[in-house]
């Protein structure tokens, strides 16, 4: 099957090199920030748009940047996107800035950053550049609000809580509640964080094997299929 | 050679400093405005629950003291204190106090009290106490903090102004007893400075210097 480039990205970014399963980059925030959905959502919404707009100043100036000093122009333009992103978010949602607190501005030690603007946006065009930044922060995103609502269902019991510090007030009553649930603390300490973690990998990996094994057999069957059976017993 | 590589690599990179710095302070600018809003705000809507807007009529923001106090409040350093009045009458002052032996460190409550010497009420601000044991101490958590409302120093008396295993008034948690121990003790030293300062924390602001 011919994938086009942009087909491509896309797989990549969301599921076979996916920065959080796969690459298992910037698990500093995956881990500590995945407590709850909102707080996923959120640090995966404000990775995303850092990702974006750092793959694409990147690819729009990989023409100007000196290869000796592209890392630190690299982690300069990272860092300002990022800066700016955390006072859009300090501006505007005030109270989820408080949560995420440092882990806003770590951002830009996230390596998937740096990783893709050295391995991608310094080599492609800005269009390109710009859907990799996206997919790869969907793909980081969508494993965080995983983990986020594993984590927040198991050790809370609710699922969607405080979603008006994202959505303001309209989403207050999203939030699910298991009744009489009690509490599993040990999910929303960092260790459960850990445990998902793997068993969301274990379960990837579960796919990719299942994915394959079928594929071999399409395969073999299409070659058994050109010849008809003759000998042997038909049970 | 190398020297002039050297020079055009940190020109380059000065340039690109140059750019980087101007967007984030532009983005600083355009910003600004709106993040000092939001802290405003954030405050106001944090002291409102305490005191309700209908209770007073002043500049509750504007209206302030800085308090210091370390053997009650244990403020090490000046903080802020808000006072609601309606029409000039003291209503309420609103100050934070620092729990210092929380299970975890310091426990930061901000606690409000009419002029009569009651509870207005009492939030936790940040704390690091055990999430699920500790931290029901947290408004999100339970509304066990809401117990203190209305509480004052004659009711409970001195001697119920603990958690009930040392044969006090108030609730202690399953599995947590220090961090409830500890609040109520900062709570009632709040309140004892209250007493101790009523005067000087509903003084006019002119004389608002301790």
């Amino acid at each position: 099957m011919a994938e086009n480039l942009y087909q491509k990205i896309a797989v990549d970014g969301l599921w076979r090199n996916n920065t959080a399963t796969v690459q298992l980059l910037g698990l500093c925030p995956l881990l500590a920030c995945s407590g709850s959905v909102v707080n996923g959502l959120g640090l995966g919404l404000a990775t995303t748009l850092a990702l974006i707009s750092s793959n694409a100043a990147v690819s729009l100036l990989r023409h100007q940047i000196p290869d000796t000093i592209r890392i630190p122009i690299f982690v300069m333009i990272i860092a300002a996107f990022v800066s700016c992103i955390e006072l859009f978010m300090h501006a505007f949602t005030y109270q989820l800035y408080q949560i995420l607190g440092i882990f806003i501005p770590l951002i830009v030690t996230n390596c998937a950053l740096l990783g893709r603007a050295e391995a991608f946006a310094s080599k492609n065009n800005t269009a390109a550049a710009a859907f990799d930044g996206l997919m790869i922060g969907v793909g980081f995103t969508l494993v965080l609000v995983f983990l986020g609502a594993m984590r927040e269902l198991l050790g809370n019991g609710t699922l969607f809580a405080n979603m008006h510090l994202l959505f303001g007030d309209m989403a207050k009553d999203w939030i699910l509640t298991i009744p009489h649930y009690k509490k599993f603390l040990f999910f929303i300490l960092p260790p459960g964080a850990f445990l998902c973690l793997g068993l969301i990998i274990a379960g990837k990996n579960i796919i990719d094997e299942r994915l394959k094994s079928r594929n071999k057999q399409k395969n073999a069957n299409v070659i058994g299929s050109k010849r008809v059976r003759t000998t042997g017993n038909i049970s | 050679m190398i020297a002039q590589s050297i020079r055009s690599s940190a020109i380059t990179l000065g340039i690109f400093a140059l750019i980087a710095t101007g967007m984030v302070a532009g983005f600083h600018a355009l910003t600004q405005q709106k993040i000092l809003l939001s802290q405003q705000q954030s405050l106001t809507d944090s002291l409102n629950v305490l005191v309700t807007p209908s209770q007073y009529n002043n500049d509750l923001l504007h209206d302030t003291l800085a308090i210091q106090d370390h053997d009650l409040l244990h403020l090490e350093q000046p903080e802020t204190a808000y006072r609601a009045r309606k029409n000039g009458q003291a209503v309420a002052v609103i100050f934070p106090v620092i729990a210092p032996d929380g299970y975890s460190g310091k426990i930061r409550l901000l606690v409000a009290i009419y002029a009569s010497g009651e509870l207005a009420g009492v939030r936790v601000l940040a704390h690091k106490e055990t999430p699920g044991l500790g931290d029901a101490i947290d408004i999100n958590k339970s509304s066990w903090i809401l117990d203190f409302n209305d509480k004052s120093l004659l009711s409970p008396t001195a001697e119920g102004w603990h958690v009930k295993k040392d044969n006090g008034a108030f609730d202690q948690f399953t599995g947590a007893t220090i961090t409830p121990r500890a609040v109520v003790k900062a709570i009632h030293n709040a309140l004892l400075y209250f007493q101790a300062h009523q005067q000087t924390l509903f003084a006019p602001q002119v004389a608002a210097h301790e």
